[in-house]
This record gives structure tokens, C-alpha cells and sequence, in this order.
């Protein structure tokens, strides 16, 4: 059988190459600055520093942590409804209504993200709309309202899947139980239905927050050029500034923050098990 | 009164999930530059695309990298997803961990990893920026979505079979592809199918690792997207088009494949 676990090897080594070393290197560079000398680097944290102090850097912090929150409580708030109904149908339309729900996720996101523009825009089709019935124009694109809808429409689905499958998954009859007990509706969802579906609605956050904070095409189309969040940061400091030093920095605080909070809802995630 | 009310919040929330697509698809076959006003039914559009020497080259680029990255995926994810479950579990975990990096880090951060990699390995101005950096690029972000899909289907196999068979005299090589393989087929599909939308998806690591002018679809439509430029719908529903006969084609031949056997 031994011969068999020899097969991983290979890939080891691959991992070790692609994945490992190139993760050191964002660290060595984020640590470090280049001196006097060409290709002489010397330790250094002037580059968290200047992040964490300099109140623009601080601002673009905020900004992605609250958009990326405001887009995960959205999406548990009509995404969790939407998992509940489906899971409520009958069996063949459950799985119709999930393939059309993961359909269009297929999409590249760009293209989705670009579909959004021609909505939204001065002259698009919503202001097109409110014009030809008389309403004033509404600025729609290019703020914190389009931005967190492009994140909405692009991240649903996740939350919608992940809520569904633990709400699938659940024993039925558990319900029939509650309600032979003399719970209301009502009271089966709250202390039944509910608490056995946290762990799908962990899931979900992870999958929504995650990209949502450090994506930077979504605030890139809807946001405009102005409309800076952790992601645009980053592709600025490599493609346009050349600071590879502090672009390195931020990757690593944005790596430092998806690991905190995949330690904390795996964490949650246990808790709620254990209840 | 309950059931219609759960019925239109499903549709009204599947119209918002539909409705942008659904405009852009009819806007690529607009007769005018305008997004929101329709002039009348033309492919001039998509005339334009498939003229376009540039946006052409982006199609083919695009599937040529996703081909290439999920079958080579596929294979090393297979091969590797077997041998660790057989081998020792400290190792397996390890490995598993850092499997986990790419799919967990932000696509922003991987791909700086990688651009960094190539860099330093390669040296800035190297001939094989393009499409070799894509495609190794591509290829490491595909195998973890391969590993990950296939070894639950190796956890639930009888490790007895394998012994089996090799007891009975079968070379390792046999007792793999005669014994093993063939039980966890479905979750080799499954994971070609993820590396291979992951790979046509893909913008933010391409857009980093690539270079002399060589682009995917999305740095396309990203380059393109700067101004008002409805070509972009055309090539989207172009790439709509393809992905959706893909996805039928994948769902259909299993079930024509029952029904062969069902009828035999």
C-alpha cells in the first residue's frame, strides 16, 4: 500500500513552490526595504507603520470593513428567506430553483459586475425610467449604495446555497416533533429551524465577507477610479505605484484578517455545534 | 396567502439575479452605442467581436489555459488526492492545510504571490510572461478544487478492494486504474468541472501573472470596460453562450449514457 502514498510526493513539492514560497515572498517583502545598495534589503516595519498611522490608509481600512459587513448582513437578511422558501417546496422545484440560483454564478464576475453599469448610470436604465415618468434623477452609480449592490448580486448566491443545504440536511422529522409538542409555527422556527441552520449562515458569512472585502473590481466599476477599499490598494501600490514593499504589507494585514475570521467562525462554528 | 407570498420572493429575488444578464444579452444585439435606449435588432456587435483580432485571440486564450489547466489539474489533483489517502495522517493534514491557502487567501493575494514568484524566478522582462504564467498559475489554483472534490470519494471507498485486487496478483497499476479510479470517477468530474469554471472565471490572478500582451477574456473586457463599449455585452453573451452548451453537454452525456445502459 505504501507504494500508493508515494503518488502525493510530486505534488508536495509543487505546493511547496507555488504555494508556500510565494507566500514568503510577499512576507520578506512586506518586512523588508530595499536600501542604497541595489538588491540589498534591510528589516524593516516602516511599512505598518505608515499603514496603520497615516489616516488615508486607515479611511480605505473602514471603508472595506463596512462595506463588506453591510454586504454580509444583506445578504444573511434576504438571502436566509430565500433558502427557507426553497427549502419549503417540493423536492423536484428545490433543485430547479437551485441550479437557477447557481446558474448564474457561472458568469464571470467581471461581466456580471459591467452588466450593473448600464443600470445604473446617469443616463441607464433607471434614471431612463424615473425621467420618462417624471421623477428627478438619482446619482446611483459611483456610490457606497452601487457598490454594495454589485456586492450583493455577486455574493448571494453563496449565502442562499450554503443556508439551503444545512436547512436540506436537517431531520424533518424534528418539525413534525416541535409541532406534536405544541409549538406554534413560529416557535418551531425560532428554537428549532433556526438554531440548526446557524452553521450554514457561518458558512455563508465566510463566503460572502471574505470576497467581499478584498475584491477590487466591484468597487472599481460601481465605486469609480475614486472609490478606494483594501483590493484597489493593493493592485495601485504593484501596477501604478511599483511599491511592492507596502502593497506586500497590505496583502499580508488583508491575509492576517481572512485567517482571523476564518479562526473565529470556525470557532462560532463549533460553539454552535455543541449546543 | 402564505404559499403566494413565499412564491414571489422567490421570483423577484431570481428576476434581480437574472434581470442584468438578461438586459446586457439584449443590449449585445442593440443596433445603436446606446445602453439604454433599443434601436432596432443588428449583430454589429458581434461582428465587431468576431473581427477583432484582439478579442478573438482572448477567446481562444481563455479556453485554450482553461483546457490545459484542468486537465493537467485533474490528473496531478487525482494522483495526489490517492496518495494521501494512503499516506500517514500527519502528512495528509499538512498538506491539506496548505492545499486550503489558495482556496482561503483572497485572489488578490495569491495572485501577488505568484507575481512576485515569477519575478524573482523568471527575472521582470522574461519572454515567458503571457501564457506560461497564466497556465502555471492557473494549473496551482485548480488542483486544491480537484483534491478537495475527490478525496471524500476516496474516504468512503473500501480500502480492502485495492488489497484485494493486489493479493489476486493485479500490478499497483492495475489495482489503481481497474479498482480505484473507476469508484471515484464522479469525484474526478466533479473537480474538472470546478478547476475548469474557476479557470474561465478567473480574472484577478491572470490579470497579475500575464504579460506581453497576452490576455484572457476578463483582462479583455476589464481593458475595454474603461469607456462605453457594447462589444463587451456581445463577447459576454459569446462566453454565456459557450459556458451554458458546456454545462448541458456535461449534464446531458451521463444520462445518455445511463440510457445505453439501461437499454442493453
Amino acid at each position: 500500500m505504501n507504494s500508493f502514498s508515494k503518488m502525493a510526493k510530486p505534488y508536495i513539492l509543487w505546493a511547496a513552490f507555488f504555494i508556500v514560497f510565494p507566500m514568503l515572498l510577499v512576507m520578506f517583502y512586506a518586512f523588508t526595504q530595499t536600501g542604497g545598495d541595489v538588491a540589498k534589503f534591510s528589516f524593516t516595519l516602516k511599512h505598518f507603520i505608515k499603514f496603520f498611522t497615516e489616516k488615508a490608509f486607515l479611511e480605505v481600512l473602514f471603508l472595506s470593513f463596512r462595506i463588506a459587513l453591510i454586504t454580509t448582513l444583506l445578504c444573511i437578511i434576504i438571502g436566509y428567506p430565500m433558502a427557507y422558501f426553497i427549502s419549503r417546496q417540493d423536492e423536484k422545484i428545490q433543485t430547479l430553483l437551485i441550479l437557477l440560483i447557481t446558474i448564474p454564478m457561472w458568469i464571470n464576475l467581471l461581466v456580471r459586475t459591467y452588466a450593473w453599469i448600464g443600470i445604473l448610470q446617469d443616463t441607464g436604465l433607471i434614471n431612463t425610467f424615473l425621467e420618462s415618468i417624471g421623477l428627478p434623477k438619482i446619482k446611483l452609480i459611483y456610490t457606497d449604495f452601487a457598490v454594495i449592490l454589485g456586492m450583493v448580486y455577486n455574493f448571494l448566491p453563496f449565502m442562499v446555497i450554503q443556508i439551503y443545504t444545512s436547512l436540506s440536511k436537517m431531520d424533518k422529522s424534528l418539525l413534525q416533533a416541535s409541532e406534536d409538542l405544541g409549538a406554534t409555527p413560529f416557535q418551531t422556527f425560532r428554537k428549532v429551524v433556526f438554531p440548526l441552520s446557524i452553521p450554514g449562515v457561518i458558512a455563508g458569512i465566510t463566503l460572502v465577507f471574505l470576497p467581499a472585502i478584498s475584491t477590487f473590481v466591484i468597487p472599481q466599476f460601481l465605486g469609480g477610479g475614486q472609490y478606494v477599499m483594501l483590493g484597489t490598494l493593493v493592485e495601485t501600490q504593484f501596477l501604478k505605484a511599483g511599491e511592492w514593499h507596502f502593497g506586500s504589507a497590505i496583502s499580508t494585514i488583508m491575509a492576517v484578517i481572512i485567517i482571523a475570521s476564518m479562526y473565529i467562525t470556525k470557532k462560532l462554528d463549533k460553539e454552535a455545534g455543541e449546543r | 396567502m402564505k404559499k403566494i407570498f413565499q412564491k414571489s420572493y422567490i421570483a423577484l429575488l431570481l428576476l434581480f439575479c437574472y434581470a442584468p444578464i438578461i438586459y446586457m444579452i439584449v443590449f449585445s444585439f442593440n443596433d445603436s452605442r446606446s445602453l439604454t435606449k433599443f434601436a432596432g435588432f443588428s449583430l454589429r456587435w458581434y461582428n465587431e467581436v468576431l473581427n477583432s483580432n484582439e478579442m478573438m485571440k482572448a477567446i481562444y486564450y481563455t479556453f485554450f489555459i482553461a483546457i490545459v489547466a484542468t486537465v493537467v489539474a485533474t490528473i496531478v489533483g487525482t494522483i495526489t488526492a490517492i496518495g494521501l489517502s494512503k499516506s500517514k495522517k500527519i502528512v495528509r493534514d499538512i498538506v491539506l492545510e496548505v492545499n486550503n491557502l489558495p482556496m482561503l487567501n483572497p485572489d488578490i493575494v495569491t495572485a501577488i504571490s505568484l507575481m512576485l514568484l515569477f519575478i524573482t524566478v523568471l527575472g521582470s522582462g522574461s519572454k515567458l510572461f503571457g501564457l506560461v504564467t497564466m497556465l502555471l498559475a492557473h494549473i496551482m489554483f485548480c488542483i486544491p478544487y480537484v483534491i478537495l472534490s475527490i478525496l471524500p470519494k476516496l474516504r468512503q471507498l473500501d480500502s480492502n478492494l485495492a488489497e484485494a485486487a493486489l493479493d489476486l496478483g493485479a500490478t499497483p497499476w492495475q489495482a489503481l486504474m481497474k479498482v480505484i479510479v473507476p469508484q471515484i470517477i464522479p469525484g474526478i468530474i466533479s473537480g474538472a468541472l470546478v478547476a475548469f469554471t474557476m479557470s474561465v472565471d478567473d480574472f484577478v490572478i491572470s490579470y497579475f501573472v500575464t504579460g506581453n500582451g497576452v490576455r484572457n477574456v476578463s483582462i479583455q473586457v476589464y481593458t475595454m470596460s474603461k469607456r462605453v463599449n457594447p462589444s463587451i455585452n456581445a463577447i459576454s453573451t459569446l462566453m454565456i453562450a459557450i459556458i451554458t452548451i458546456v454545462l448541458i453537454i456535461i449534464n446531458v452525456i451521463p444520462l445518455l449514457k445511463e440510457r445505453r445502459l439501461k437499454s442493453n
